[in-house]
């Protein structure tokens, strides 16, 4: 009976370990965290027969390595990157066998930002309130992966998926992002949400899993003074003081006190998650 | 009390603003109850905060609005709550400050935040931290102009008109006037807080 487990060879910026989230525990001040590219890591299971929320790896630019102390088959998706077994080149996007003692080499993102790295029978640390996600703001859930951190695994299941590849969504050159109004639109000067509808903004390199943050023209407020603390929905987009937009993302703080202009479609999410810094970001605002 | 509106939020939220913390207690109380015997649709999050309560996850956002326009919910009192009592040593480095705020001695500002019957009105900032209503706007006071990196875990805290306990170390602005040993968040345990919205939270001086 082999050890099902690996071991981290190569951390990278920033992997940490995800699954679809932590819902259900906004009210005591608990983010529901989870994969930034949900879609990814659900195709990412499909493809290796688990259950679509089991955990993952989720890197952050620059991949990671790690060595298989068991056969285990490994498929990585998300953001584009090469991906070797030994030095050798491997399938991205598709199942991969490994032996035990080979080394699964994920690099940089070739495009995108985030790239996920799935194990049949999922990455089996010890959940925290129903979930195996790293939660950065709040510090729930295994730390980020460190260099010789050992990681234990999930029970293989024999069942494989009926898909072997499948179409994968590159990231866009441009972030396009559908919004609502609202809930407090009616803070800004219609000049400020004309200029959020019509001008372009850029991802800033401060954005992390808490918030996609915006280089950009500011908006401007027509009611000043503070607004309580109120919640805070998954794609709030929060105006701060210096009137730049933050997108709020899985590790979002679940109140806070600056107003929410609009809130981002659940589904266009995904794809900020991957919008590497200096990509142009548009809001379109919908009814 | 009614609410004074109910905005969406995004594709399936919904924010209902209240006209003050004691309606918003009660309408948040008014959730749960309707949760709890099934004849709330359901929603993934209900979250209180000052003036407000947030839900999120709701399948038909307008129907649910429409409904929660038409509630006229009772005032909260004498209602079943969870109570614990925090013991406290009051050391903390802004306690004179807080009793020069309050145009008292220290020995006055530690008796009237003992004798206080503190409610939880709201949850955030850090899973576990609780803000607690009872002081009453006589004892408001300002955040520190330059907020602490780093506020050791069960610094016992004032801000506003809220009373807090920093679960964990974190950064924080808040005036600290003492420290407990109370764990207020174990995700081990459960519950994991010690502090849910609507908990009756008294502090008991453990010492100076």
């Amino acid at each position: 009976m082999t050890d099902r487990a690996l071991t981290v060879v190569r951390a990278g910026a920033l992997t940490t370990v995800q699954d679809l989230g932590r819902p259900g525990y906004a009210h005591l001040g608990v983010p529901c965290s989870g994969a930034l590219d949900p879609e990814a890591v659900r195709l990412v299971n499909r493809l290796l027969g688990n259950e679509e929320g089991a955990a993952v790896l989720e890197t952050t630019l620059t991949g990671c390595a790690v060595r298989t102390r068991c056969a285990v088959t490994a498929v990585v998706g998300g953001a584009p990157c090469p991906v070797t077994v030994d030095g050798r080149p491997a399938a991205w996007g598709t199942p991969v066998r490994l032996a035990p003692g080979q080394v699964l080499e994920v690099g940089a993102a070739v495009r995108g930002l985030r790239s996920y790295v799935g194990f049949d029978g999922g990455v089996a640390v010890a959940p925290v309130l129903g979930s195996r996600s790293t939660d950065l703001l709040s510090g729930l859930g295994p730390a980020p992966l460190a260099d010789g951190t050992a990681l234990p695994l999930g029970a293989a299941t024999a069942v494989r998926g009926p898909v072997d590849a499948a179409p994968w969504p590159g990231p866009p050159d441009e972030l396009v992002l559908r919004v609502r109004l609202g809930p407090r639109d009616g803070w800004f000067t219609p000049a400020a949400l004309r200029t959020l509808a019509t001008r372009a903004w850029r991802v800033s390199s401060a954005s992390n899993r808490i918030g996609l943050r915006t280089r950009g023209p500011a908006l401007e407020r027509a009611v000043e003074g503070e607004l309580p603390s109120e919640g805070m929905p998954l794609g709030a987009v929060q105006v701060p003081p210096d009137g730049r937009p933050v997108v709020f993302l899985a590790d979002h703080p679940t109140t806070g006190g600056y107003p929410v202009v609009a809130v981002v479609r659940e589904a266009d999410l995904a794809r900020a998650a991957q919008a590497v810094p200096g990509t142009v970001v548009r809001f379109v605002p919908y009814r | 009390m009614r609410a004074r509106e109910v905005f969406r939020v995004g594709e399936r939220g919904l924010l209902v603003e209240l006209v003050s913390g004691e309606a918003t207690e009660a309408f948040h109380a008014e959730l749960l109850r309707r949760r709890e015997a099934g004849t709330l649709p359901a929603v993934r999050e209900i979250v209180p905060a000052a003036r407000t309560v947030l839900l999120e996850g709701v399948a038909a956002p307008d129907r649910l609005a429409a409904e929660l326009r038409s509630w006229d919910v009772p005032v909260l009192h004498a209602r079943v709550a969870a109570s614990v009592e925090v013991p406290v040593r009051y050391d903390g480095p802004d306690l004179a400050d807080v009793a020069e705020l309050w145009g008292v001695s220290v020995e006055a500002a530690v008796r009237i935040h003992s004798e206080t019957r503190f409610r939880v009105a709201f949850c955030g900032f850090a899973p576990g931290f609780g803000y607690l209503t009872g002081l009453g706007s006589r004892y408001e006071v300002p955040r520190r102009a330059t907020p602490r990196t780093a506020v050791p875990a069960g610094s016992v805290a004032l801000a506003g008109p809220y009373t807090g306990v920093y679960p964990r170390s974190s950064p924080g602005g808040w005036q600290l006037i003492g420290t407990t040993d109370a764990v207020l968040w174990d995700p081990a345990r459960e519950p994991a807080a010690l502090l849910s919205p609507g908990t009756l939270v008294r502090f008991t001086v453990a010492g100076r």
